[in-house]
């Protein structure tokens, strides 16, 4: 039950054995080294703190591509009278509609779950059951600020 | 341009632009809430105002570096090969650098 020499990565790219920190770096580690992976995302139950990891990667990336948009826009709007009511007769249409209801969805959860991450910072809301519950507060709070826009989008 | 947004100052820009965008955003909805902008003429105006455009300004470089940082480490995660990674990090940074030409672009005409 040694662990390997070499330092390579193993075939799932994590370091080996023998590179892993503490006392415990023995046994453990070499079954930690041939662990199972397992990554069906659809039959993983993710708990709800992993559901507002990803959902801030996800909201940050269409959030990313709404930025050259939101910048045509922002142009348009302030070029000339001809430009603004171009703009706000596009909202007008259901598919502009809906795309900003997707990002005004992303906003929300991206800015709750920032907040929640810069509150994790000073240490408020670590432990795991207040970090559950504020989880679950982010998600659903970003759906319900999307329903709101919702409202006055329709 | 690999040592300046990095690893402890990558993380400072990430938190204190935040910081920065989560007021300027409560400030653009109070404004908005108070003062519904449906004309031209008033849009114009407001945002011209110096103190707007001085807002929009630290707004769009809080923006440009947040975005640098979190698409950086999404790059970071996902794309491999290595050599991909920095064809995308490099080609990521030169977009950045228009986006904030257009943006000082638009910002300066509305000075007139």
């Amino acid at each position: 039950m040694t662990p390997p020499a070499d330092q390579k990565l193993d075939a799932s790219g994590n370091r080996s054995a023998s590179q892993l920190p503490g006392p415990r770096a023995g046994a453990d580690a070499v079954a930690l080294l041939h662990r199972p992976v397992f990554l069906d995302l659809m039959r993983i139950q993710m708990p709800v703190g992993a559901l507002t990891s990803i959902g801030h990667r996800i909201s940050g990336v269409v959030l990313v591509a709404s930025v050259p948009i939101a910048i045509y826009l922002l142009g348009l709007s302030l070029r000339d009278e001809t430009g603004f009511s171009q703009v706000t007769a596009l909202f007008t249409r259901f598919a502009v509609k809906a795309a900003a209801l997707v990002m005004v969805w992303a906003l929300a959860q991206h800015v709750l779950g920032g907040v929640r991450h810069l509150l994790t910072d000073f240490e408020i809301g670590s432990p795991l059951r207040v970090a559950r519950r504020t989880a679950w507060f982010v998600n659903l709070a970003g759906v319900a600020v999307a329903l709101i826009a919702a409202g006055v989008l329709w | 341009m690999r040592t300046r947004f990095t690893g402890l100052k990558a993380w400072w820009v990430q938190r204190v632009s935040a910081v920065y965008m989560l007021l300027f955003v409560l400030f653009v909805l109070y404004s908005f809430a108070s003062q519904p902008m449906r004309a031209f003429p008033q849009w114009h105006a407001w945002m011209a105002r110096p103190v707007t455009s001085v807002a929009f300004l630290a707004f769009f470089a809080a923006l440009l570096g947040h975005m640098w940082v979190g698409m950086r480490d999404v790059l970071l995660d996902y794309a491999r090969p290595v050599a991909l990674r920095q064809v995308l990090l490099f080609a990521w940074a030169f977009g950045l650098l228009g986006l904030g030409l257009w943006l000082l672009w638009i910002l300066l005409r509305l000075q007139g």
